[in-house]
């Protein structure tokens, strides 16, 4: 166990991060969920930027990366869940599948 | 060691999150997730960016998430799946088989901890003054996401002016 490298342990960890929340999206009918499935997806990514810093000796750019990606999900997520708040308000339900015909 | 233990916790973790039958709990599993995040961050040596996620992603977003079920409510989805599961995972094993090509394809892997050329602050401040600018407009449109959520419509008055 300890002759694994170190990327190669960060690697699995951003892919199954990512395999995950792709998962959740292909698969679940919940707005709130396909959030949360996104936020799994943004984690991986921030993790792969910092592994890709880490690796060219340069974590500074990394780190910058991964801030600005983790504001942008923030906000994503805000906005999401708004979206959400507001579709449960006004038609009754959390299910995209409801939403895809675009009226009430 | 510790490296396989966080990753194999993170994996864990993240399907509890997505498999979990509450959204509250969902909900919680999501920020256990990225409070084992912060701590690989940690770990890779991205200090400042280990405590933005321990902060932002396992507080203020946890948050965010459990004010928004609160107020939707839960609401149990026993429906079916939009595309079936074994099709689902299927395909996320193919895109991880290309991504781990690609990886390897690409060239060894070297890692160099703690080699830092430059601080953090002068690249975020001098080198990516543009995505500052970006990251305020957002921040913005974050605010107005926020009064999205808390404003309450009322479509049933809307709808009997309309009559």
């Amino acid at each position: 166990m300890n002759s694994l490298p170190i990327p190669f342990i960060v690697i699995l960890a951003i892919l199954s991060l990512a395999g995950v929340g792709i998962y959740c999206l292909l698969a679940t009918r919940n707005m709130i969920r396909v959030i949360i499935g996104l936020q799994l997806i943004v984690k991986g990514v921030a993790m792969a930027f910092i592994l890709g810093g880490n690796m060219t000796s340069n974590i500074s750019l990394g780190q910058t990366m991964a801030l600005t990606v983790i504001v942008a999900d923030t906000i994503v997520a805000v906005i999401g869940l708004a979206f959400a708040v507001q579709v449960r308000h006004r038609m009754g339900t959390l299910d995209i599948k409801e939403l895809s015909t675009l009226k009430r | 060691m510790v490296y396989v233990l966080v990753a194999v916790s993170i994996l864990v973790f993240a399907i509890l999150a997505i498999t979990s039958k509450r959204l509250l709990v969902s909900a919680i599993w999501l920020a256990v997730t990225s409070a084992l995040s912060a701590l690989m961050f940690y770990m890779l040596g991205a200090v400042q960016v280990a405590v933005i996620e321990l902060s932002v992603g396992a507080g203020l977003v946890t948050v965010l998430f459990v004010f928004a079920i609160n107020i939707s409510g839960e609401e149990a989805l026993n429906l079916k799946p939009i595309m079936p599961k074994p099709l689902a995972w299927g395909l996320v094993a193919i895109a991880a088989a290309l991504a781990i090509y690609l990886i390897i394809s690409g060239g060894g892997l070297s890692f160099a901890l703690g080699n830092t050329t430059e601080e953090a602050p002068s690249i975020l401040w001098g080198g990516r003054y543009m995505d500052i600018i970006l990251q305020i407009a957002l921040i913005f449109s974050g605010v107005l996401g926020v009064l999205g959520l808390l404003s309450e419509g009322k479509p049933e008055v809307q709808k009997e002016d309309e009559e």
